[in-house]
């Protein structure tokens, strides 16, 4: 028995193997990939949600509403949906408006795609925990830097973001966690992310049971990671406040 | 109502209406009326709908232990309860998803016993995968807010029960169980709209939910955006109705917040 688990262990590092017949750089480079589009994602759906939070608290009422239209929209139908939707008609409006204009049609790179999509979706979850944030700033705050007659960008950058991010934090801290692991629905798509990659790599060997384990491993790795950092960015941003906790 | 139809939302709603009508009248809908679709579109809702009941059920009734052994349990099964919820929470429900089906579909045929036993005309299909995997999932992300909705009913509580000299499971069946419900009551819809949207990655392990049902309207009839569209308005209208129930039944439980 301990010379069975000792070979198949073996024969686990050698599919695990950097260079090829070994799947460890096919996993890596998925891996890779699916960082990169979590960044992308997060960091667009950070500038959609700024600007849909101010938009929906100090924008005019068309805005308003239709911000609001936007964010239950996104909320309300599965992402695997709205990758659909928004993979088949970025591409397509994008061709479209380049054929019109007199140029040729383009092929978008699949990372860039995946970035603008899930950002999107993104954008629409951050947009409703940034609003959340800035609505606990005390509005003493607010009124005190208007009377002090601060324009109101700078009441934004001076006063409003310092104050809310210990408000925003948590939840932003989640919507990336939820990104590194919306990632994995490009896989349906046929994108090259670190899902696809076990896919594929236990398809051809037949080594579920390696392949899928390493793979939550580095899913789990990342957000261990992430979880960690996050606890330190938290303390760093509630520097200065009291311990509620007792 | 007199708030809500101000002068700019009026415009807005007429502009709605105008490109609902677009839709309508310039988009290519012929499919709809074929009925050998209308009956698969149907089976997929069906089959969304009873896929998204059982495995809310059945993830809750799973979170309950899961919650109380984080909560009190010894560190024998605390660990494991925080083990699991931990990887469940921290890699895709695609992921595992196929690590079941593809990994333990696999495993399963080379085992005789399972090969022989009754269950495996139902392990030869998909759905059980499905419905394992989605539940496992309910569990572990509910698992976790149900820790919390135990340690946060109030200590007097449980001692007033134990000082009445309650028994413990009488305690935990009158006491703590309803009162930690109640803290999780306001966050189950949302869950369950959570839930609805992870349904349709059932699709990839050939389940015909309406996801999939679409996606083979569109490969048969090569439409490209008009199954799509019907397919996000389906779950707009599940989610709305999700939303209205729990609203309703929230209405219906009291509550006296301090």
């Amino acid at each position: 028995m301990t010379g069975l688990e000792a070979l198949s262990a073996a024969s686990a590092l050698d599919l695990l193997a950097f260079s090829p017949p070994g799947w460890g750089a096919v996993l890596l480079a998925g891996l890779a990939n699916s960082v990169v589009i979590a960044l992308g994602a997060y960091a667009l759906g950070f500038g959609i949600g700024i600007g849909g939070a101010f938009g929906k608290l100090y924008g005019g009422p068309i805005l308003k509403d239709l911000l609001a239209v936007y964010t239950t929209i996104v909320r309300a139908v599965p992402e695997l949906v709205l990758i659909l939707i928004l993979f088949y008609a970025f591409t397509g409006l994008l061709n479209e408006a380049l054929l019109s204009w007199g140029y040729d049609r383009v092929q978008i790179s699949p990372i860039i795609t995946g970035i603008v999509v899930l950002g999107v979706v993104q954008g629409a979850y951050q947009t409703e925990v940034l609003r959340g944030g800035i609505l606990a700033v005390p509005a003493g705050q607010i009124e005190a830097a208007r009377a002090m007659g601060m324009p109101s960008v700078v009441v934004a950058r001076r006063i409003i973001l310092p104050l809310m991010t210990a408000n925003a934090l948590p939840g932003l801290a989640n919507l990336w966690l939820n990104a590194t692991k919306d990632t994995a629905l490009l896989a349906v798509i046929g994108f090259s992310e670190l899902t696809k990659a076990t896919y594929q790599a236990s398809a051809t060997t037949k080594a579920f049971f390696v392949f899928y384990p390493a793979a939550m491993l580095l899913y789990l790795g990342i957000s261990l990671t992430s979880t960690l950092l996050i606890g330190r960015i938290e303390k760093w941003a509630r520097r200065g406040q009291r311990d509620v906790r007792g | 109502m007199q708030d809500f139809l101000k002068p700019h939302r009026i415009v807005l709603i007429l502009i709605a209406a105008g490109l609902v009508t677009w839709c309508v009248l310039s988009l290519n809908w012929t499919w709809l009326a074929e009925p050998k679709y209308q009956v698969l579109i149907l089976q997929g809702i069906w089959r969304t709908l009873w896929i998204l009941v059982v495995t809310m059920v059945v993830g809750m009734v799973l979170a309950i232990p899961i919650g109380l052994a984080q909560a009190a349990g010894p560190w024998y099964l605390a660990w494991p309860a925080r083990i699991f919820c931990t990887v469940i929470r921290g890699t895709p429900l695609l992921m595992q998803l196929w690590l079941l089906y593809y990994g333990l579909g696999s495993l399963f045929p080379s085992i005789p016993w399972i090969k022989d036993s009754a269950l495996w005309p139902y392990l030869r299909q998909a759905w059980p995968f499905a419905v394992v995997a989605l539940s496992l999932s309910v569990a572990g992300y509910e698992g976790e807010v149900m820790r919390g909705a135990f340690k946060g009913v109030p200590h007097g509580q449980l001692e007033a029960a134990k000082s009445m000299g309650m028994p413990a499971f009488t305690m935990f069946r009158r006491i703590w169980l309803p009162q930690a419900l109640q803290r999780v009551l306001p966050t189950l819809g949302g869950e369950t709209v959570s839930q609805l949207k992870s349904t349709p990655l059932v699709s990839t392990i050939t389940i015909m939910d309406i996801y999939a049902v679409t996606g083979r309207i569109r490969q048969d009839t090569f439409i490209i955006y008009e199954p799509l569209l019907l397919l996000a308005v389906v779950y707009m209208v599940i989610t709305g109705l999700i939303v209205l129930m729990f609203r309703w039944f929230e209405s219906r439980t009291p509550t006296r917040t301090a």
